[in-house]
């Protein structure tokens, strides 16, 4: 690990005053203490990461930093460059150069990048927009991030790692001191990643400060120069990284105050014979018609058998595994399906589903869940009949039905007939899961299973899906994080493209050689 | 299918070693407050209802529940009742029909057309007519459900198109009067039908015979609940819920009895709203049409046919904006080409006083239907008051905005 830590560049010492100082923040939520005895110093030109689980606190902490919990709510003093402030509200703390970009992005996909750059404050001489000044200024501060698109392109017909850029260059326009990001890199592919953490330290060269909330270990351990461990609400300690490289593992025991020995169950795969097939799987974009996002896919997975697919973003994957899921994804889908060596009709998602098929998709939010409706509702949505009779629904059932599930996958909650909406990430996939699990799949897909979600809840859902295969299930499982694959699967393919560029066992994959597969394929392509 | 309670995942062998859940009791104590807290919205509704024919009974000096006016009551707020059972699960599954006036119209129109001019009997006219209304819901329902137009502008245009068509049929006259068979639907009381004099005893025996079911439900369904450790009404609640309806129900019998009995039409009112609340609450049809509306991809992802299940929510709103325009211009006795205008927005109105979200997924049967009495009392003792059309509109407006707004700062909170 240690040569990816960077050696730290010359920058005055850090003697000087902190740019922010937090003393002593606690926050209730109607007599639930959220945050207690929190404090925090982060100086200027230094990149400090916030790590804990889900529902730590660190979002709650920078909402009073950033000031959406105005003064008085909270006990505790703020100090921000060498004064005690008491923000009142979000343009308070805007106003001062404190910057919150949430993974939500908050941009206007139908606007353009400068207009979006320079919303709500554009350069304007009595309410008429300077459209010049406005694109050059827009120039500018893309060229800052390093963002080669033109600042009329809009911003829907960008990538997300390119949307992150345009978050970035509107902290900018906005001269930022203190630039906070909310998981920036949990939807991004790894070289996209690369890309944003690069962008952050060339902004430390310039002296903006960064505050850093990540579950990504390995990005924190390359780019921080100190991080901060949060843990029910307290901040536990304060690590430098800068001369001496942190261990992942010394994190992760600080994040869950126990040493995770392993972070990937142990189990003996027994692999059977041949479940599902896939023969020269295609489809077309649905509204291009003439590109091709899936090009003739061939796949194999086993009984009791954890296939991993490996790749970038927008290799296809997502694509190749909605097509084959009723027919969720695209037009013009061709190819053959078979279970147990016979075709499978799987054109529509009742279909799928009777052929054995259950998808846990990437984004549990929109695709997943139904946000209003309970646990138990949600439960048992894919495999209604199995709490009905002639059509009507046995409450009673479900509800044992979810309680059954709930104590399976220890999914914490007050009750069933909770709202899913009020539940953490990691509990909402375990909601997901249940709802498939009970649907009695052969093949479950799993599109980015553990994305969003904290340490402690990765490991339950890795031992769940290992359970699942053990009992004669096959896995596909998509994943952008290549520990989580080189961890898990017997077997995995590399995606690239809409194409399989290559195909590893186990014991001979590595992190090197599917970067290498999918690096090697676009050299081809370009040659 | 096997069992999964018992094969926990894929038929794997039990691994489970969690012992069994210490059923939760019924919620004792204090949750008291917290049940109530959490069911806020469907009481308030019940207790805004009460208040405000509380309020105007007292305003009109009792004019409002003299027998005669409560029967009237029921009369004119049949058909916005019924029409408020098809918009609830249209704006449940995320949509609206705008339409459903001038169906109402139209179909009036329609039956007229067949009875008073071709001289059909009441019977085949009236299912032709209701035919005739699924199938205009199943046109509109296509271009919403299968084409994905949305339904605002695909109902706007059946609104214009079914206004018109209403027009040309009835050439721009009234037409009337109805046979006396169909005049029944409205007009009639079910003693008549019964060829009774005395209306008190089957008033009241249906009354008692409805609170005694209604009782013996609750309690069933609640045992049940209790029984697998659902959260259930605390004892008291539903002790005092339970008196209440059956007060509610002995009361309105005794006051119906006491004039002519209980009114056709709101025998079949009370049937399709117990019948709708069952189809929206216990049934999965009801469930998918709620997935539908609280997250389309969700539900599709999850093997639920999408637009069948909106298709089905405009077909069905057809069939009761036809069965409106039948009671409406039953009671009217003649088809107007003035009938059911505006009808559409007492509707929805009601639905969205009752609770419903204009984004989906949210809203019951009972709601919609307390709604549109909230509104219906409200028109109703503001007429007896001499309360003027013009300020009548202005304060209904004013209830509805109310209605909503309680409801999003409840949601704020």
């Amino acid at each position: 690990m240690a040569e990816l830590i960077p050696t730290p560049p010359a920058r005055p010492p850090e003697a000087a005053a902190p740019l922010l100082e937090l003393r002593g923040i606690t926050k209730r939520f109607h007599g639930v203490t959220a945050l207690e005895n929190v404090h925090l110093k982060v100086h200027p030109g230094e990149i400090h990461a916030l790590v804990g689980e889900n529902g730590a606190g660190k979002s709650t902490l920078m909402k009073v930093v950033s000031g959406v919990y105005p003064h008085p709510d909270y006990d505790g003093e703020i100090h921000f460059e060498g004064e005690e402030r008491r923000f009142g509200g979000i343009a308070h703390s805007e106003a001062l150069g404190i910057i919150i970009i949430h993974q939500e992005l908050a941009l206007v996909p139908q606007l353009s990048i400068a207009e979006n750059l320079f919303l709500n404050h554009e350069p304007a001489r009595l309410g008429v927009i300077d459209r010049m000044a406005m694109h050059r200024r827009a120039r500018e501060l893309l060229d800052r991030v390093g963002l080669r698109e033109s600042p009329d392109t809009r911003v829907a017909d960008l990538g997300i790692g390119q949307q992150q850029l345009v978050e970035i260059a509107k902290a900018l326009a906005k001269s930022v001191r203190l630039l906070i990001l909310d998981e920036p890199t949990a939807s991004l592919n790894e070289s996209d990643s690369e890309a944003l953490l690069d962008r952050l330290m060339e902004l430390r060269e310039q002296g903006i400060a960064c505050i850093l909330i990540s579950h990504k270990l390995n990005e924190i351990t390359r780019v921080a120069d100190r991080l901060t461990v949060l843990r029910d609400g307290r901040s536990i300690t304060t690590l430098d990284c800068r001369h001496e490289p942190v261990s992942e593992d010394r994190i992760i025991q600080a994040m869950v105050g126990r040493d995770l020995a392993d972070r990937y169950p142990r189990r003996t795969p027994q692999i059977g014979d041949l479940l599902f097939e896939l023969r020269d799987w295609r489809a077309y974009h649905p509204v291009q018609a003439n590109r091709e996002v899936v090009r003739g896919i061939d796949l194999q997975v086993r009984r009791g058998e954890i296939v991993g697919i490996a790749g970038l973003m927008g290799a296809g994957r997502t694509e190749l595994a909605m097509s084959v899921f009723g027919r969720s994804y695209g037009r013009r889908i061709s190819g053959t399906a078979l279970m147990d060596g016979q075709p499978v009709d799987v054109s529509t998602v009742p279909k799928a589903i009777r052929a054995g098929l259950a998808y846990v998709t990437e984004d549990r939010k929109s695709l997943g869940l139904l946000l209003n409706e309970s646990i138990a509702c949600n439960t048992s949505l894919a495999n209604l009949p199995g709490v009905s009779r002639a059509g009507v629904l046995d409450a009673a059932r479900e509800h044992s039905v979810a309680q059954d599930y709930r104590r399976q996958l220890a999914t914490r909650c007050t009750d069933v007939a909770q709202q899913t909406m009020h539940l953490s990430g990691g509990n909402q996939q375990k909601v997901v899961l249940a709802k498939w699990l009970f649907s009695q799949p052969r093949l479950l897909i799993l599109d980015e299973p553990t994305r969003g979600i904290d340490v402690g809840a990765k490991f339950e859902i890795y031992s769940l899906i290992a359970q699942l295969a053990e009992s004669g299930c096959g896995i596909l499982m998509i994943s952008s994080e290549m520990p989580e694959l080189l961890g898990m699967c017997d077997r995995m393919y590399v995606m690239n493209e809409g194409r399989m560029v290559a195909e590893f066992d186990a014991a001979e994959a590595s992190q090197e050689r599917i970067m290498g597969a999918i690096v090697g394929a676009r050299e081809l392509r370009h040659a | 299918m096997h069992d999964p309670l018992t094969a926990p995942i894929n038929g794997a062998p039990q691994t489970r070693t969690a012992p069994p859940p210490a059923p939760r009791g019924p919620a004792q104590g204090g949750s008291i407050a917290h049940f109530l807290k959490r069911h806020l919205r469907d009481y308030g509704m019940l207790i805004t209802l009460v208040a405000i024919m509380a309020l105007f009974q007292v305003l009109t000096d009792g004019t409002l529940l003299q027998p005669l006016n409560l029967t009237n009551l029921v009369l004119q707020n049949s058909y916005i009742v019924i029409m408020a059972l098809g918009m609830l699960l249209v704006i449940v599954a995320g949509h609206i029909d705008l339409s459903v006036g001038s169906v109402c119209g139209f179909i009036g129109a329609l039956a007229a057309v067949l009875m008073v001019n071709y001289n059909w009997p009441a019977f085949p006219a009236a299912m032709v007519c209701l035919v005739a209304g699924a199938i205009i819901g199943a046109a509109q329902g296509w271009f919403v459900a299968y084409l994905g137009i949305p339904s605002f502008i695909v109902t706007l245009a059946g609104m214009l198109v079914f206004k018109g068509l209403a027009l040309a049929l009835l050439q721009g006259q009234s037409l009337g009067p109805f046979p006396d068979a169909f005049q029944a639907l409205s007009a009639g009381f079910l003693s008549e039908l019964f060829n009774q004099d005395d209306p008190r005893a089957i008033t009241l025996g249906l009354g008692t015979l409805l609170s005694a079911v209604a009782v013996v439900v609750a309690w069933r369904h609640r045992s049940a609940g209790q029984r697998h450790g659902m959260e259930v009404e605390p004892g008291p609640i539903f002790l005092l819920r339970q008196a209440l309806i059956v007060v509610a129900v002995m009361a309105m019998s005794w006051l119906m009895a006491s004039y002519k009995g209980l009114p056709t039409v709101m025998v079949v009112m009370v049937v399709l709203t117990l019948a709708y609340d069952f189809i929206a609450g216990r049934t999965t049809l009801g469930r998918r049409v709620y997935a539908v509306g609280g997250n389309e991809k969700a539900a599709r992802l999850s093997g639920v046919r999408t637009e069948r299940v909106a298709f089905l929510t405009f077909v069905n709103m057809g069939a009761l904006a036809a069965l409106a325009g039948l009671v409406f211009a039953a009671r009217l006795n003649t088809a107007s080409p003035k009938a059911g205008l505006g009808f559409e927005l007492d509707v929805i109105a009601a639905c969205f006083v009752g609770g419903a979200s204009a984004s989906g997924g949210v809203g019951k049967i009972m709601g919609a239907v307390i709604g549109a009495f909230v509104m219906g009392v409200m028109n109703n003792g503001m007429s007896i008051l001499g309360i003027g059309i013009d300020y009548q509109q202005v304060i209904k407006g004013l209830v509805l905005l109310a209605a909503v707004f309680v409801d999003v700062y409840n949601k704020r909170k």
